[in-house]
């Protein structure tokens, strides 16, 4: 049985663990206010992207000598996957999700024979893939240190990839992220990123006719520029759907790890009591005792 | 007068979006001034500024650093790389990105690709551009 002091101990160093999870929940709500407006704010422009891409790439991917970001190798052997996660834990299961997904396609894709390469952003993400998969990590990504995200770090990630595109070292491009749903909810999703998914059937007939558009200078020389911003913007928009997500996620995890610490408080705080009673009932049985004794 | 829709947004935001009279936008080919009604066109834009007419009087000047444009009759949309209004360009950044621009075009010499080469280039261009327009405003 625990002394009164020892149980006292614990009682004080549990409210101290309240009280630090209860002021990380509260930065990283007001910290998901921020990401949730940046990953907002960029919104429009990934959509007008995606709007002029459908009605050019639909007209180009068929043609011969399309651009490879476009249509990849036409291969499908090596496989990259661009892994997101975030850089620090305390977050629940926020990386450890998108890990497991990584896992489980690195697992499908080397059943069927085909050669993984991954590419952590994020140092979690790294962490927990380096001791299954270290063979597999071709770069580490993270923007540790960073107070936000800015579009052009998402584009060093996207020169990255092409750079390894035009080299040669994969086919298939896969984004694996968590993907903000709400604050509880974050899905992780695997995205494809090359070959450029393009809409298909109706969606595509809903674009509308490509063919009124002029072009200038001509298709291929905006393609040539356009392909490698939409793959910045892609990542983009990951990194900073997967930033609202850690801070959703992360407020969640404290939140609970507050009332956690509350409940504990509470059942060491009754055995105290107890304690201290059973205490006192025990002497007051000595005294009495000993009174009777004589 | 009639009026079209002008949005302009970068990555990190949506900088604009209202009815305006003309634009006039940086096109890679020149300068291109586009009214309601215009053809619809995609254009790739080069480093420079965009001007916004509304009720006969230029309101807006706003410098870009490259995109694109998507035209039509009632709409016209810019997705540029970054934008700021020429108000808060300041020249110190403009001579410096000059300074680093150039000297990434140094740095990359001969024996790289020549898309590469452009690419320098263009950063170069825009980076001149901006400026340019730091010292108009």
């Amino acid at each position: 049985m625990a002394s009164l002091k020892d149980l006292r101990g614990r009682i004080n160093s549990v409210k101290n663990t309240r009280k630090i999870t209860q002021a990380m929940k509260m930065v990283a709500a007001a910290k998901l206010r921020r990401a949730q407006a940046q990953a907002e704010a960029a919104r429009p422009y990934a959509e007008r992207m995606e709007a002029i891409l459908a009605s050019l790439g639909a007209a180009v991917a068929s043609a011969p000598g399309a651009p490879q970001l476009l249509v990849g190798t036409g291969a499908d052997r090596v496989h990259l996957l661009v892994v997101v996660t975030a850089d620090r834990g305390l977050a629940g299961a926020f990386n450890t999700n998108v890990g497991r997904l990584a896992r489980a396609r690195i697992r499908a894709l080397e059943a069927e024979g085909k050669v993984v390469k991954v590419l952590t952003v994020g140092r979690k993400g790294a962490a927990y893939l380096k001791r299954e998969f270290a063979s597999r990590i071709v770069g580490e990504i993270t923007f540790m240190g960073k107070k936000r995200v800015e579009f052009t770090d998402a584009e060093a990630v996207a020169v990255r990839v092409t750079e390894m595109l035009e080299a040669g070292e994969f086919d298939v491009c896969s984004l694996i992220y968590n993907r903000f749903r709400n604050v509880i909810t974050q899905i992780p999703t695997d995205q494809r990123l090359i070959p450029t998914p393009l809409p298909e059937g109706e969606a595509a007939a809903a674009v509308g006719p490509q063919a009124l558009y002029e072009y200038e200078p001509g298709e291929e020389a905006i393609l040539a520029t356009l392909l490698p911003r939409n793959l910045a913007i892609q990542i983009y928009r990951a990194v900073l759907e997967s930033t609202a997500g850690f801070y959703g996620s992360q407020m969640t995890a404290m939140d609970n790890a507050t009332r956690n610490a509350g409940d504990m408080i509470n059942k060491l705080t009754l055995n105290y009591n107890r304690t201290r009673q059973a205490n006192i009932t025990r002497e007051l049985i000595e005294i009495i005792s000993g009174a009777e004794a004589l | 007068m009639a009026t079209f829709l002008l949005e302009l947004v970068s990555p990190e935001k949506l900088l604009l979006s209202r009815q305006v009279e003309m634009a006039t936008i940086p096109a890679a080919e020149g300068e291109m001034g586009v009214l309601p009604g215009h053809s619809p066109m995609i254009v790739t834009l080069r480093g420079g500024v965009i001007r916004v007419q509304e009720n006969g009087a230029e309101t807006e000047r706003l410098f870009v650093g490259g995109g694109f444009a998507e035209v039509s009759p009632e709409r016209v949309t810019v997705l540029a790389d970054e934008a700021t209004p020429l108000a808060s360009l300041s020249r110190a950044d403009a001579e410096r990105r000059v300074a680093e621009a150039e000297a990434a075009l140094r740095e990359i010499g001969n024996d790289e690709t020549e898309a590469k080469r452009d690419l320098a280039l263009d950063r170069v261009l825009s980076a001149r551009a901006m400026l340019d327009a730091a010292q108009a405003a």
